[in-house]
């Protein structure tokens, strides 16, 4: 095998190798610090602070049985938190992590983002519709109108960085921020991405597909075992990919400013700036109410996709007249 | 040999293949559902050859808007009818090989066409020759074809008044 083909896949190895276990780390870590925002200790028994916690989660679930359904499709309620878990993991493809660190420079490295995205929402709609079940069928048919309401103006909100930088490829995005980063005049543009890849990973406030206080738990309600950790695997994967893509597309990457870039290497900058957001995504989990069904589409074709429209609109006019 | 297996031509007939196996599970298929996800796949295999026949960004639009969102409402829809097997019981049955003729004739043309093609080295030339970006897509479409660009979404906000209208509540506050 050629060199070069080595060190991809020893890169892809490395890198699943990691993903996997901070996904499974952020759990500990949402529990813990959602349990300090709250007053109170969290999980704190298994390790140096509870650092074990995940691991110990994991053992218990590997021993759980791996039921499937007698009244399910089988077939498809297997596959279902496969293909979540995949397409998150596809995603995680295209981010530049570092100047040298990152497996591929799609030149259509958002585009392929946002398929990714529109495709993972077929392992929640499949998994309800598989489980035959009137709750799950419920959150597949949510979770369904959400992402597809929810992926316009998440691609809507993009487009004004690539308007911008004028290209799809997320390496050359990154460098185009050298001189300052797309914060400064996409702020709407990031507001609008973020509460999209909120809908899309289908956290709090915006997790009505497995909103436990009228659907038992949506989606998911038959699944149990490996194939349960599989889907909570997917939503802290994605909640990753979603704080990556916003620092890659508005926050600079890997940059940063003069005189902080000497002190850290790039990617432990690029870490850093991930970890804020994950942490800014745990705060909104325990500080916002779940709004109703109705409400959410009301808000994403009547608030969402006029605001996606006009910032659009401003920023091609301020690029059109050289403001930008 | 590996460099050879992995050709893209190679793999260009594999997605090929591919498609054409799972554009056919979806009209010999019972269960809707699954048809429709054979019907992804076919898709999704469509895109790759797109991306290998030099066309990325139309790769990216095939997966993004005809898998991703029109194909996610087709799903919503049959879920929400519950139209899974039964109604294939009521739909007339086919007599014989007769009803499959006009369709074998025109997939034939088509196959005939592109086996010229592929025979054909200065047709091939000429295709590979002009690799389609995104920037010349948009430029053609907001460049000579503005106005039929313009038609089309005419047509298509006509569309969504029609829908509008027609799933628009009778009077407020009958619905809950």
């Amino acid at each position: 095998m050629m060199p070069e083909q080595f060190w991809k896949i020893l890169e892809i190895t490395i890198m699943l190798a990691l993903l996997i276990p901070i996904a499974a780390t952020l759990v500990w870590v949402e529990r813990r610090m959602i349990g300090i925002w709250q007053d109170r200790h969290g999980p704190n028994r298994v390790g140096p602070f509870g650092i074990l916690q995940s691991l110990a989660d994991l053992l218990k679930i590997l021993g759980k049985e791996d039921w499937i359904p007698p009244f399910s499709d089988k077939i498809v309620f297997v596959l279902a938190p496969v293909i979540g878990a995949v397409c998150v993991l596809m995603s995680f493809a295209v981010v530049p992590f570092s100047p040298s660190i990152g497996v591929s420079d799609l030149n259509i490295g958002i585009l392929f983002f946002l398929a990714m995205a529109s495709l993972s929402v077929y392992s929640v709609v499949l998994a309800g519709w598989a489980s035959n079940s009137k709750y799950a069928m419920l959150g597949g048919m949510r979770a369904a109108a959400q992402t597809v309401s929810y992926e316009v103006f998440m691609g809507l909100s993009v487009m004004g960085v690539v308007l911008l930088t004028g290209t799809f490829n997320l390496r050359e995005i990154v460098l185009a921020q050298t001189d300052g980063w797309l914060i400064q005049s996409q702020f709407l543009g990031f507001f609008i991405f973020l509460v999209a890849g909120i809908a899309e990973s289908h956290r709090l406030p915006f997790d009505l597909p497995e909103a436990e206080t009228e659907l038992t738990a949506g989606f998911h309600t038959e699944y149990s075992g490996l194939k349960f950790a599989l889907f909570f695997l997917g939503e802290y994967l994605s909640v990753t990919l979603i704080s990556a893509m916003s620092v890659v597309l508005f926050f600079g990457g890997w940059l940063m400013p003069a005189p902080l870039d000497t002190w850290l290497p790039p990617l432990v900058w690029f870490i850093i700036k991930i970890m804020g957001f994950v942490m800014f995504f745990i705060l909104l989990r325990t500080s916002l109410p779940r709004p109703r069904f109705d409400q959410l589409l009301a808000f994403g074709w009547k608030v969402m996709l006029p605001l996606a429209l006009f910032n659009l609109l401003v920023t091609a006019a301020l690029k059109l007249s050289g403001v930008l | 040999m590996l460099a050879n297996f992995l050709s893209v031509e190679s793999l260009f007939y594999l997605a090929g293949l591919v498609a054409v196996i799972a554009s056919f599970k979806v009209v010999t298929g019972k269960n809707t559902v699954h048809a429709l996800l054979y019907l992804v796949v076919s898709l999704l295999a469509v895109a790759v050859c797109f991306y290998l026949m030099g066309a990325p960004f139309a790769a990216g639009l095939e997966v993004i808007v005809y898998a991703g969102a029109i194909l996610v409402l087709f799903v919503f829809a049959v879920m929400m009818f519950g139209l899974t097997t039964d109604e294939t019981k009521y739909a007339p049955q086919s007599k014989g090989l007769s009803f499959w003729v006009g369709p074998i004739i025109l997939a034939m043309t088509l196959l005939a066409e592109l086996l010229w093609v592929i025979d054909n080295a200065q047709l091939q030339q000429q295709l590979t020759a002009n690799v389609v970006s995104a920037k010349q897509v948009g430029m053609l479409l907001y460049g000579p074809y503005l106005l039929a660009v313009e038609i089309a979404s005419f047509l298509l906000l006509a569309g969504l008044l029609a829908g509008y209208h027609y799933a628009k509540p009778e009077s407020r506050g009958t619905h809950l």
